[in-house]
C-alpha cells in the first residue's frame, strides 16, 4: 500500500520535469535529430551516404583541415599565454587589485566574440586601422598582413581564447596548496623538482582539458569569422552557412547536415575529453 | 609598480625576493597582454569618432540613431533579450527548484542535458531549425519568436549552472516545508519563498542570457532575421564608422550588464562570507 503510494508519488514527481524535457526535446532535440538524419538522406528522403562522402571530399575536407588547424593553433597559443597570465596573477597578493581586474576582465572578454570583436580588429589593424596608421607613420607598412586570412583569424580568435583559458585554469592553479611546495622544499626538493614531480603532474589534466575546451570553442565559432571575412575563409561553419544560403549544386541540399554532423562529432569528442579531465581534477581540487 | 611586502608572512616574502626575475617576467606578460586586449577597444573608439579629413567628432554617434533600420533592430534585439529572459526564468526556476526538492538523484542527468547545447554549434543548430520547422506555424518560424525560443536553449548551460549554484546555497527543503506547513500553495511558495531567496542567481541568469542575446549573430543571420548584430554587419559593408559605433554600443551594453553581475556577485559573496 505504502509502496504503491510512494511509487505513485515518484511518478508524479517526474511529471514536474515534463515542461523542461518537452522544451528541450522540441527546440534542441528535433533540430539536432533533423541534422543527424538529414546527413544520411537525399533530397527525396531516401537513405544515402552520398552527403557524407561529399563532405569528406574536397573542397569540404579542406575546410575541416583549415578549421582543425586554426582551432588547434589558437588552443595551444591561447592555453600557453593564458597559463602564463594566470601564473603571473597567482604570484600577486591574494585579494589584490590585480586579481580583481584580471578575473573580471577575463569573465567579460571571454564573452567578447562575434561582431564587435571583428570590427574592433578592423578598426585596429584593418587597412584604415589605428595601428596600421601609426606603424605607417613610423615607416612600417603592415597592409600586406591580411586580417581575413589564416594569421588574421588566429590573432583575432586569441582575443577570446586567452581569457577563457585564464578563467578555466586559474582555479586549478589556486588549488595547488602552498603547503605542498613547502613540504617538497623541506624534503630537499628544488623548485624545478617540485614542478616536475608535483605541480606539473597535478596541472597536466586541467591543462589538457582546457586545451580541448579551447579547441571546441574555436571550432564551433562562426560569427567572428563571418563578420570579419564576409565568408571568404574556408572554415566548416562558413561552408555550412554557404550551403544553407543555397550556394551549392542541385541534389546537395543535405550536404550542410553532413558537415554539421562532422562538427557535432569533433566538438563532442573535444568536450567529452574536457569533461573527463575536469573530473580527474575535481578529485584533488577542494 | 609598488611591491607590497607583507612582513607578517615571512616565508612568502622570502620566496618573493628569490623570484625577482620571475616577477619582472610576470609584469612583462601582463603588460603585453594588457596592450593586446586594450588596443582593439581603443581603436574601435577612435574609429567611431572619425570625421572627415582626419578630424574627430561625434557625428557618427549622433547620426547613429538616424540610420535607417537602426532603431527598429535595436528594439528587436531588446525585445528578444527580454523574451529570452522571461521564458528562461518561467521554465528553469521551477524546474531546477523541483529537481533540488524532489528529484535530487536526477541532478547529474539534468545538468548533462543542460550542457548539451555546447556540443551543438550554433551554425548546426540554425541548420537544423531551418529544416525541422520549415512547415511550422509562420508566426513562430517566420518571426523573431523562434529566435527567442532557441536562445533559451543556447543559454541553458549558463542559466542552469547559475540557478543550480544558487539553490545549493540555500536551505531549500526547510524553507519550502515551512511554507507548505503554514498552508501556502506551491505557487505561493515558489513566488514568495523560493524566488526572493534566489534573487542573486535569478539576476545573474537573466544578465547572462540578455548579454548573450544582444550579441548573438549566427542564428539570427542564418534564419534571415534582422537584429542589431545582423544590421551592424550589413552596415559595415557600406560604412565602417557606423558599424564600429553600433558594435561599440552592443559591447558597452553587454559589458555594463556583466560588470553589474560581477559587482552583485561580490557583494553577495561578501555577505554570505560575513554571516558564515
Amino acid at each position: 500500500m505504502a509502496d504503491t503510494k510512494s511509487r505513485n508519488r515518484q511518478r508524479l514527481d517526474l511529471l514536474g520535469l515534463l515542461p523542461f524535457l518537452a522544451y528541450v526535446a522540441v527546440f534542441l532535440g528535433v533540430p539536432t535529430v533533423s541534422v543527424v538524419l538529414g546527413a544520411f538522406q537525399d533530397d527525396a528522403g531516401g537513405w544515402t551516404l552520398s552527403n557524407i562522402s561529399a563532405a569528406a571530399g574536397d573542397p569540404y575536407l579542406h575546410a575541416f583541415v583549415v578549421s582543425t588547424e586554426i582551432s588547434a593553433l589558437t588552443a595551444v597559443i591561447g592555453a600557453v599565454v593564458g597559463l602564463a597570465i594566470a601564473f603571473a596573477v597567482s604570484a600577486s597578493p591574494p585579494g589584490g587589485v590585480l586579481r580583481q581586474v584580471v578575473s573580471t576582465a577575463s569573465g567579460v572578454l571571454a564573452y567578447f566574440a562575434g561582431v564587435p570583436l571583428a570590427f574592433a580588429f578592423i578598426a585596429a589593424i584593418g587597412s584604415q586601422g589605428l595601428v596600421t596608421k601609426w606603424l605607417g607613420a613610423l615607416g612600417l607598412d603592415i597592409s600586406g598582413f591580411s586580417l581575413f586570412g589564416f594569421a588574421g583569424i588566429t590573432l583575432v580568435y586569441l582575443y577570446f581564447q586567452i581569457p577563457l583559458m585564464v578563467l578555466v585554469i586559474f582555479p586549478a592553479l589556486e588549488g595547488l596548496r602552498p603547503q605542498w611546495q613547502e613540504a617538497a622544499s623541506n624534503l630537499g626538493a628544488s623548485r624545478w623538482q617540485y614542478w616536475r614531480l608535483v605541480g606539473g603532474p597535478l596541472l597536466l589534466p586541467p591543462f589538457l582539458g582546457a586545451l580541448m575546451l579551447l579547441f571546441a570553442n574555436a571550432f564551433a565559432a562562426y560569427a567572428t569569422a563571418a563578420a570579419l571575412t564576409n565568408g571568404i575563409i574556408p572554415l566548416v561553419p562558413i561552408q555550412i552557412a554557404a550551403v544553407m544560403s543555397g550556394n551549392v549544386a542541385v541534389g546537395q541540399e543535405n550536404l550542410g547536415n553532413a558537415l554539421g554532423l562532422g562538427m557535432i562529432l569533433i566538438v563532442g569528442i573535444a568536450l567529452a575529453g574536457y569533461a573527463l579531465m575536469q573530473r580527474r581534477t575535481s578529485r584533488w581540487l577542494r | 609598480m609598488t611591491a607590497v611586502v607583507d612582513l607578517t608572512a615571512a616565508p612568502r616574502a622570502a620566496t618573493r625576493r628569490r623570484l625577482g626575475k620571475g616577477r619582472i617576467a610576470a609584469w612583462l606578460v601582463l603588460i603585453i597582454a594588457a596592450l593586446y586586449f586594450l588596443i582593439p577597444i581603443a581603436a574601435s573608439v577612435e574609429f567611431s569618432l572619425r570625421g572627415v579629413h582626419d578630424t574627430h567628432d561625434l557625428s557618427t554617434w549622433t547620426n547613429l540613431f538616424g540610420q535607417p533600420g537602426f532603431v527598429d533592430n535595436l528594439v528587436t534585439s531588446l525585445e528578444l533579450a527580454a523574451g529570452t529572459v522571461v521564458i528562461t526564468l518561467v521554465l528553469m526556476v521551477p524546474t531546477t527548484a523541483w529537481v533540488h526538492l524532489r528529484l535530487p538523484r536526477l541532478r547529474r542527468l539534468i545538468e548533462s542535458i543542460c550542457v548539451l547545447p555546447l556540443v551543438i554549434p550554433a551554425v548546426v543548430l540554425a541548420n537544423g531549425v531551418l529544416a525541422a520547422f520549415r512547415n511550422g506555424p509562420s508566426w513562430i518560424t517566420g518571426t523573431p519568436v523562434i529566435l527567442a525560443l532557441e536562445y533559451v536553449v543556447l543559454a541553458l548551460p549558463f542559466t542552469y549552472r547559475t540557478l543550480d549554484a544558487g539553490l545549493s546555497s540555500i536551505p531549500l527543503t526547510t524553507l519550502v516545508e515551512a511554507g507548505r506547513n503554514l498552508g501556502a500553495s506551491w505557487l505561493t511558495v515558489l513566488m514568495r519563498v523560493v524566488v526572493p531567496n534566489l534573487r542573486t542567481s535569478i539576476l545573474n541568469a537573466s544578465i547572462l542570457s540578455a548579454a548573450m542575446v544582444l550579441g548573438e549573430f549566427t542564428i539570427a543571420n542564418l534564419l534571415l532575421m534582422n537584429t542589431l548584430p545582423v544590421w551592424t554587419v550589413q552596415a559595415g559593408q557600406q560604412d565602417g564608422e557606423v558599424a564600429t559605433a553600433a558594435s561599440m554600443l552592443i559591447l558597452l551594453v553587454t559589458w555594463v550588464l556583466l560588470l553589474l553581475m560581477s559587482v552583485f556577485g561580490q557583494r553577495g559573496a561578501r555577505r554570505t562570507g560575513r554571516s558564515g
